[in-house]
């Protein structure tokens, strides 16, 4: 497969660590943000949401709104196109709210006015008109027959045999999903011990730093130009068009540099509304959302609830294995169900499993991809069970897991085996860790150990690639560089044309200039985009032969292109060529040479990753601290290591506020009460230890370089390793996350009530 | 809306602008002066993206009025590079991969600026407690602490 036959030692440029061509810009405050987008006649627009969690949106007057001098125009959901289209009906709710406000935050109407200071106060004179309706924020009050239902046209799509959940009426659970192996029943039946858990997590915002930007620009011509903050410029244009009724080639998507996603930046909010306001207005429009919209309006990922049932021998063998999962979708149907029940026990083998899962619609913002969408959720339950389990056989944790653990050519959740993974590689490693094996000493402390599981994704990726006359190469690709992928596929190309980092010019393309890429999402980018670069690679490489066997008036199968990109004849000295000394020729001697490749590779490499982690609890006020935190991940081929590093800080670091301190306050209202930084409260500086990471390469046999993504997985293992080290240092077992300091301490505070009362820890409580 | 006249000096020089009354610093510096590198996290003082150094104290600019600035001294991200080289912090954030998406760096850079500028030697501990003022959410804090590590001992051994 491999047709530039390298192995891992001739590596050139893939494991060096330079600088990332986006890097001076971005320490100089010169690189260009959405909500950096400056224009003339520029206006600027802001959203008014609805304070109320679920009402029926009666009347909006937005007279006075307009009355207002500098005020250009205010729409709402009537200034939308109409659709026929349930699925697309639905995206334009999400957009901007037609009849009825789903959540606390939803857009109701936007303002157009020629100062931001001006646009505020116009939202304050847009009157809106209210029936409020009672709310259901909680995913398992959701699931109840009597619960608020938020779509009366709503009805349980079936994606299971064997089950008999009625269709015909009105619901919030949108999806019932099953997936079964063996005889689950029959192997409870014969295991020696049994052990059923249940779980609760919270909402989790993705929590990017910069806040979502559009700046839009409807044309007399018709032509729609969008600069906005994206992590899929291709698949945001696409569902514009769909919601404006155009098509694809009516739009061009501007990506501008991104300021974090974390799959948070692939869904549209702003670009419809800005792209209106512009139509109206016949002016550019910016639009940029507070932090508060930021939380309150974007997706978070699905506060879920799930219960784990596991059946294993004596000797550790896990026969048994059944999950159910509940994930709040949101105002709409769509959270990440069908992954959190793929990934549920991805690490593992069992040879009899069953998993139900529910997509539910909730009074909160639509949900939308974070970081191993699902994942963190099922396996966290599935994670907790099995420490659980390790402790009840008085087995080591790992030893039980490496026991269960899956392998190549063994069945994946849909069936098809696996190729060569790492999963008892990185099993292997933790288990032979100098900190899994160290003693922990102190008061208060414990220890915490858990794998996690992602499928990563191939998709569609495009680019195109240019030899300039002094011999470098312009690389043009169609994802946008979220950390660092500018300089991961450059160095994939130049590991495939024998030139140097340096040679190369990367650039994120706008949406008519490569080829359809898919988002910067899944793992995908460095797997998929440099799987691209290889292809350019080869084709330029060929190219430059066949310029070369032009101007010799020689076959090009005598001419070689070598691993020190000299393209010569071997049977003759003087026809050797530099690869600059060629490239400058090219002018003269038929044109530049460039490439334009588009792909779609189905071959991603599933990644694993096991962390240990040690923490010590203040018992007075149920504060947690980290001590010690290592996590080890099988990243297929690390291109550059210190921006595969980065990704698994970046994970852990997510994790732990997953585990710790971040969540969704709702009040009965089903008002969010926490939409700031402050209160939804993210790791800091000081929060968090330095992440020892260590690096397991099992290279992709379905990628030429041996890439599988990495960024997704390291953000599963860091709740329940968090969890059983609250269990080491404490005794207690907590099942739902954050286990925040409030959370510890009134479990804390209940367990020595109850051992002063004589009735033993909070053991056993389900 | 009522509009001032104020005079700053920015990054060594005379600055003399016209600023909305209801506008923060953050905003006068971004949409009257057109210098967008201090950037936008929460506009409420919780994430030091919009960090600058006014009068020799680090602040958030969003939480700073821009009357205020008047006879003021203000240093941003624009004016941390020489003309021909970068600021050591600068270099030691790109050669330590300090930063994923980059929107975080500048108010970075400027606190960790103002941090080496009060203590040249900082502790680990020291610099994760000046830092917890500034939200990362790309990079787990890391390799940033490890760049101002460095970028101490390069301003320290070249001095
Ligand atoms: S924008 Fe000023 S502190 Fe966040
Ligand atoms: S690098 Fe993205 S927030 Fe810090």
């Amino acid at each position: 497969m491999v047709a530039t036959e390298k192995n891992r030692d001739t590596y050139k440029v893939i494991g060096t660590r330079p600088v990332r061509p986006d890097g001076t810009d971005k320490v100089t405050g010169r690189a260009a943000y959405a909500a950096d987008t400056q224009m003339t006649n520029l206006l600027h627009a802001q959203v008014l949401r609805s304070p109320h969690a679920h009402a029926i949106i009666k009347s909006i007057d937005a007279s006075k709104a307009l009355a207002l001098p500098g005020v250009k125009a205010v729409i709402t959901a009537a200034d939308l196109p109409d659709t026929d289209s349930d699925s697309t009906q639905k995206l334009l709710d999400n957009v901007i709210a037609s009849n009825k406000a789903l959540y606390h935050g939803h857009a109701v109407a936007a303002v157009a006015a020629i100062d931001v200071h001006i646009a505020e106060d116009a939202l304050d004179l847009i009157q809106v008109e209210y029936e409020i309706l009672t709310p259901v924020t909680d995913v398992r009050e959701a699931m109840l027959s009597d619960a608020p239902i938020l779509h009366p046209d709503l009805r349980t799509s079936l994606q299971a045999t064997n089950v008999d959940t009625a269709t015909d009426i009105e619901t919030n659970i949108a999806l019932h999903l099953r997936q079964e192996r063996g005889d689950v029943e029959g192997a409870f039946e014969n295991s020696d011990v049994i052990i059923e858990r249940e779980f609760e997590t919270s909402w989790f915002h993705q929590g990017y730093i910069e806040p979502h930007s559009a700046t839009a620009f409807w044309s007399h011509d018709g032509q729609i130009t969008i600069w906005n903050s994206s992590q899929g410029p291709f698949v945001q244009r696409d569902s514009i068009a769909r919601l404006l009724n155009l098509t694809a080639q009516d739009i061009t998507v501007i990506p501008q540099e991104i300021g974090g996603g974390f799959g948070g930046k692939i869904s549209v909010y702003l670009e419809p509304i800005a792209a209106v306001l512009s139509k109206v207005t016949a002016q550019p429009v910016r639009l940029t959302m507070t932090r508060e919209a930021v939380f309150q309006a974007t997706g978070p990922t699905s506060a879920t609830y799930n219960r784990i049932k596991l059946g294993a021998m004596h000797d550790g063998t896990i026969v048994a294995a059944q999950a159910y999962l509940a994930f709040a979708a949101g105002a709409f149907p769509g959270s990440p169900i069908n992954p959190g029940v793929s990934c549920a026990f991805g690490p593992y083998y069992f040879e009899n499993q069953l998993i139900d899962g529910f997509d539910v619609v909730t009074n909160s913002p639509k949900s939308a991809a974070y970081r191993a969408p699902g994942a963190p959720a099922s396996e966290y339950a599935v994670e907790s069970t099995i420490n659980e389990l390790a402790e009840r056989l008085e087995m080591d944790p790992m030893e039980l897991r490496i026991k269960n653990a899956t392998s190549e050519g063994k069945p994946n959740s849909a069936g098809a085996p696996f190729p060569r993974i790492g999963a008892k590689e990185v099993m292997d490693a933790v288990k032979n860790h100098p900190h899994y094996n160290s003693e922990l000493q102190g008061d208060d402390v414990g220890r915490g150990v858990a794998l996690g599981f992602w499928h990563n994704a191939g998709l569609e990726s495009g680019s195109s690639a240019t030899i300039n006359s002094d011999g470098s190469v312009s690389l043009s690709v169609g994802s946008v560089d979220i950390g660092g992928t500018r300089a991961s596929l450059a160095m994939q190309l130049a590991e495939t044309l024998a030139l140097t980092y340096e040679q190369i010019k990367p650039h994120v393309a706008d949406t008519d200039s490569v080829p359809f890429t898919h988002v910067t999402g899944g793992s995908r980018t460095t797997f998929a985009g440099g799987w691209v670069a290889y292809e350019l690679g080869i084709e330029l490489r060929e190219k430059m032969r066949q310029r070369a066997a032009d101007i010799w008036d020689v076959d090009i199968e005598e001419v070689e292109y070598t691993d020190d990109a000299i393209v010569k004849v071997n049977s003759d000295e003087e026809k050797t060529f530099t690869f600059s000394d060629l490239a400058k020729k090219m002018a003269t001697t038929g044109g530049q040479i460039s490439a334009t490749v588009s792909i779609n590779k189905t071959s991603q490499g599933p990644a694993y990753a096991g962390h240990i982690v040690d923490i010590e609890v203040d018992k007075d006020t149920g504060k947690v601290t980290i001590l010690r935190y290592t996590a080890i991940q099988d990243v297929g081929t690390a291109i550059h290591p210190s921006y595969v590093e980065g990704q698994i800080h970046g994970g852990v670091a997510q994790g732990l506020g997953m585990a710790l301190t971040e969540e969704y306050y709702y009040d009965d209202d089903g008002h969010l009460v926490n939409s700031s930084f402050l209160d939804y409260r993210m790791p800091t500086a000081l929060d968090l230890p330095m992440i020892d990471t260590e690096l397991v390469e099992v290279p992709n046999p379905g990628h030429p370089y041996g890439v599988r993504g990495v960024g997704e997985v390291p953000i599963v293992p860091p709740m329940p390793a968090i969890q059983q080290a609250i269990t080491d240092a404490t005794g207690l077992h907590i099942y739902q996350m954050p286990v925040s300091p409030r959370v510890l301490l009134e479990e804390l505070l209940e367990s020595k009530n109850l051992s002063s009362n004589g009735h033993g820890t909070g053991e056993g409580r389900l | 809306m009522a509009k001032i006249v104020l005079n700053t000096i920015i990054n060594g020089e005379n600055r003399e602008f016209l600023a909305d009354e209801r506008d923060s610093l953050l905003e006068a510096l971004r949409e009257r002066l057109g210098l967008m590198g201090a950037k936008e996290g929460c506009n409420n003082g919780n994430c030091g993206a919009c960090a600058v150094i006014m009068d020799g104290r680090l602040v958030n600019s969003c939480c700073v009025m821009a009357a205020e600035i008047e006879g003021a001294e203000l240093n941003t991200i624009e004016g941390l590079a020489d003309a021909d080289s970068l600021h050591p912090l600068q270099e030691a954030f790109l050669e330590n991969a300090a930063l994923q998406c980059g929107i975080c760096t500048p108010g970075f850079l400027m606190a960790s600026k103002a941090l080496l500028d009060e203590n040249p030697d900082p502790s680990e501990e020291e610099i994760r407690w000046w830092l917890a003022g500034n939200l990362c959410r790309c990079t787990g804090y890391d390799k940033i602490i490890r760049a101002v590590q460095d970028s101490a001992q390069r301003i320290n051994s070249s001095s």
